[in-house]
């Protein structure tokens, strides 16, 4: 499978790989971490960014590719829709079906409010169910949520909103045990001690996971649950723009069906976004590990209605993308397959850095061994560093890789690459939103009664996010959300139904002189792999 | 030039790049997936698919973004299936061998003809963990059955009528939340939690200046 020259550098991986599996490499300090990242982040890259010229976060920079859908078009004329008959009514109406969407409407059902969940594709099809290394919670004697606030807090960069932070490391206890109750299953000793490992930036062993299925564990147990609560799942339907009433607060939304094109109206009395990421709109031609649905829906309808945005500027790149074969490219390997042992060796056979720094500055020591030092190895999309997997076996015994990491194995074995043997070639890939919607501790955005969750949302982490905190966030904040709109429900007379802020933010673009025929939300990403045929259009 | 295969995409012809998955082959051909198309990356189940190479018996079942097209491959996509779902409440239902029989009495029809497993597109002995669920034995199947995505090929395969995914993941559940041994150190941190054992401590930590906040993340021990 491998190249010529790749099986030539893969010589020198295999040659060093005892004396490497022996090395403790130095950690990086707070200095040279700095210079580092402002140098090879692609966050740092000042022509990948645009100002913002409309709305609450007016003056602002965020991605060039972000930029465009903020500011573009609705895909609704609002003057067409006719808000006097609801096609559906509901207390808390859930937009997105992910594991933030779906443990809201578990709680918004559970606190006794009719509850209904609109998904554009299907509930589970979107990046909890690719989440595979694990789930942060400080549950072991040596460790504290105090422990867990200073590692989040510190490894991304001191600017996490305190009070979201708060929640999340007290909250996380009781987000594993929740999930444990509903049937999850997490690696556990025999005596029912749960596994648990470093990631990136952990200064205790936290991670639980279920072998490298962890996402789709957690989602697939948090679907059968909101289908026995027998939950309205409207799928293959996007909202397209948020609904307010007279007095300003979020009241519903207007949909699609993804298949038919038709147009429904949803009333509400509170609204929940959790609609995910952004990984599909490629920021800086970036490969993603991305769910096929991560286009940013959540941002513009939340922007549009006056939901303010808070750090948009800042994105994921996960260090370890698959670089090889090109039919994964930059598909997920799990940070755990570092946790548990392996580490990034550059074509000299060499290790380069400490395999658990946060994920900025692994991408960035990755990007620099690629791009300054010329240690990378060539392949058809560019450059990859070894992640020594073999390691995995060397360290832990045979049979480790198998047990722990089922579905890297997998993946790598339909391209007849046995992860067991053979090292495999990573890049970094645009994995996650660190910024989002702003949310107060009930998770209410700027706008009355429009709720958030999940990695719509921004501020939890701050700058980056370490791993397992996600998976994390969006249990913790899910439910919160649920709760919070339920309750918040209760209290709400909806008045008058309109869409005059999606008139009013399109006059807005237009004084500022903003021209195109962009219409957004993006909704799903295009691709024609080359075919000469469409890439002209 | 690239390397170029013909595929027939629901019986019709297209002529591809060699090196494309399925799924790859599909838009480069100028489908807008929809349908058919999930996490693109072997978790979600969303893009079944039945081909068969033109010329050859055997009828092979995939996952779209997984698979790497060949030259004269038959495709059709399997977007949706319907499994059945039975509800249940789990705080009522017990991990017994008479739930299964209740919830999914069709279990007890398999003929034992390994369609399922053969179908598989993640190449787990589904035949066996069915078994384990008739006998009740719910964490041998949970762990058979632990890779599963759900994309409901085997279904598709089985003159039985069984539900395999659904059975299974009732068997994770089960097994999760009654069989696996307790995690004491779990409950002990949420009682803590509850109780404000770390409250003065993250307070404290809430209220300090982030030039403190840097001294303590850059010193702090970490453990080996």
């Amino acid at each position: 499978m491998y190249t010529e020259q790749m099986l030539e550098s893969m010589k020198k991986v295999a040659a060093n790989r005892e004396a490497n599996a022996a090395l403790e490499p130095r950690r990086m300090t707070a200095e040279e971490k700095e210079a580092l990242l402002a140098k090879f982040h692609p966050d740092y890259k000042q022509d990948e960014f645009a100002i913002l010229s409309v709305g609450g976060n007016k003056g602002e920079k965020v991605p060039t590719e972000l930029r465009a859908l903020l500011e573009a078009k609705s895909r609704i004329n609002p003057a067409d829709i006719d808000l006097s008959k609801a096609d559906y009514e509901t207390d808390v109406l859930i937009i997105g079906g992910g594991g933030a969407g779906a443990s809201a409407a578990i709680e918004a059902d559970e606190a006794g409010a009719k509850t209904m969940i609109v998904t554009k594709l299907r509930i589970g099809d979107a990046n909890t169910m690719m989440a595979e290394g694990g789930i942060q919670a400080a549950d072991k004697p040596n460790d504290s949520p105090a422990i867990h606030y200073l590692d989040a807090f510190g490894g991304g960069h001191f600017a996490a909103k305190p009070e979201l932070l708060y929640k999340l490391v007290t909250e996380a206890p009781e987000a594993i045990q929740w999930l444990n109750d509903l049937g999850v299953e997490f690696d556990k000793m025999p005596d029912g001690t749960m596994v648990t490992t470093h990631g990136g930036g952990t200064s205790r062993k936290r991670m639980h996971a279920a072998k490298d299925y962890s996402g789709a564990e957690i989602m697939r147990t948090l679907r059968d649950e909101v289908l026995n609560r027998g939950i309205p799942v409207i799928d293959f339907t996007a909202a397209v723009e948020l609904i307010l009433d007279e007095n300003g607060n979020c009241a519903g939304a207007v949909l699609m069906n993804m298949e038919t094109n038709e147009l429904l109206i949803a009333k509400a009395k509170t609204v929940i976004l959790a609609t995910g990421g952004a990984g599909r709109l490629h920021y800086q031609g970036f490969p993603t590990s991305n769910h096929y649905g991560a286009t940013a829906d959540g941002l513009v309808l939340g922007y549009r209605a006056g939901a303010k945005l808070l750090y948009a500027d800042t994105l994921q790149y996960h260090p370890t993308g698959a670089a090889y074969p090109e039919q994964i490219f930059g598909a997920l390997v799990t940070e755990k397959v570092r946790s548990i042992g392996a580490k990034l060796v550059n074509s000299d056979g060499e290790v380069f850095m400490h395999p658990l720094e946060t994920r900025d500055v692994s991408a960035a020591s990755i990007i620099r061994e690629c791009q300054e030092r010329g240690k990378g190895i060539e392949t058809s999309d560019g450059q990859g560093i070894w992640l020594d997997t073999p390691m995995i076996e060397l360290k832990n015994g045979e049979g480790t890789i198998e047990k722990r990491i089922p579905a890297m194995l997998r993946m790598f074995g339909k391209y007849g690459i046995d992860i067991r043997k053979e090292p495999i070639l990573i890049y970094p890939t645009l994995h996650y939103q660190n910024g989002g919607l702003d949310i107060d501790a009930d998770c209410m955005t700027k706008v009355e009664n429009l709720f958030a969750a999940g990695e719509v949302v921004g501020g939890i982490h701050g700058r980056n996010r370490l791993m397992g905190n996600s998976l994390l966030d969006i249990i913790v904040f899910g439910r919160d959300a649920g709760k919070a709109a339920a309750e918040k429900a209760k209290s709400v007379n909806v008045g008058k139904l309109t869409l005059a802020h999606v008139d009013a933010f399109a006059a807005e673009c237009e004084a500022a002189g903003i021209v195109g025929d962009t219409v957004s939300p993006k909704l799903l990403p295009t691709y024609t792999h080359g075919n000469p045929k469409f890439e002209a259009k | 030039m690239e390397n170029m295969v013909n595929v027939f995409l629901m019986g019709k012809k297209y002529e591809v790049p060699s090196n494309l998955t399925i799924m790859g082959a599909m838009e480069y051909a100028g489908y807008q997936l929809v349908r058919g198309c999930g996490c693109r990356n072997g978790f979600c189940g969303a893009c079944a698919t039945i081909y068969r190479i033109k010329g050859e018996s055997e009828l092979k079942a995939c996952l779209a973004c997984q698979t790497k097209v060949e030259d004269n491959m038959y495709v059709a996509t399997l977007p949706f299936f319907p499994l059945e779902k039975k509800i249940y409440d789990m705080e009522k239902i017990k991990p017994t061998e008479q739930i299964m029989m209740q919830l999914y009495p069709e279990i007890y029809s398999c003929i034992g003809c390994n369609a399922c497993t053969k179908a598989c597109t993640q190449g787990l002995n589904v035949m066996q963990y069915i078994a384990y669920a008739q006998r009740g034995d719910y964490e041998a199947c949970a762990e058979e059955s632990f890779d599963c995505v759900m994309c409901g090929v085997c279904s598709s395969r089985c003159p039985a009528g069984i539900s395999h995914p659904q059975v299974a993941l009732l068997a994770r559940r089960l097994n999760g939340k009654y069989l696996a041994p307790k995690s004491e150190h779990l409950e002990d941190r949420v009682r803590e939690i509850k109780n404000g054992t770390f409250e003065e401590l993250l307070e404290g930590l809430m209220g300090k200046p982030i030039s403190e906040m840097k001294e303590l993340y850059n010193n702090r021990e970490i453990e080996k």
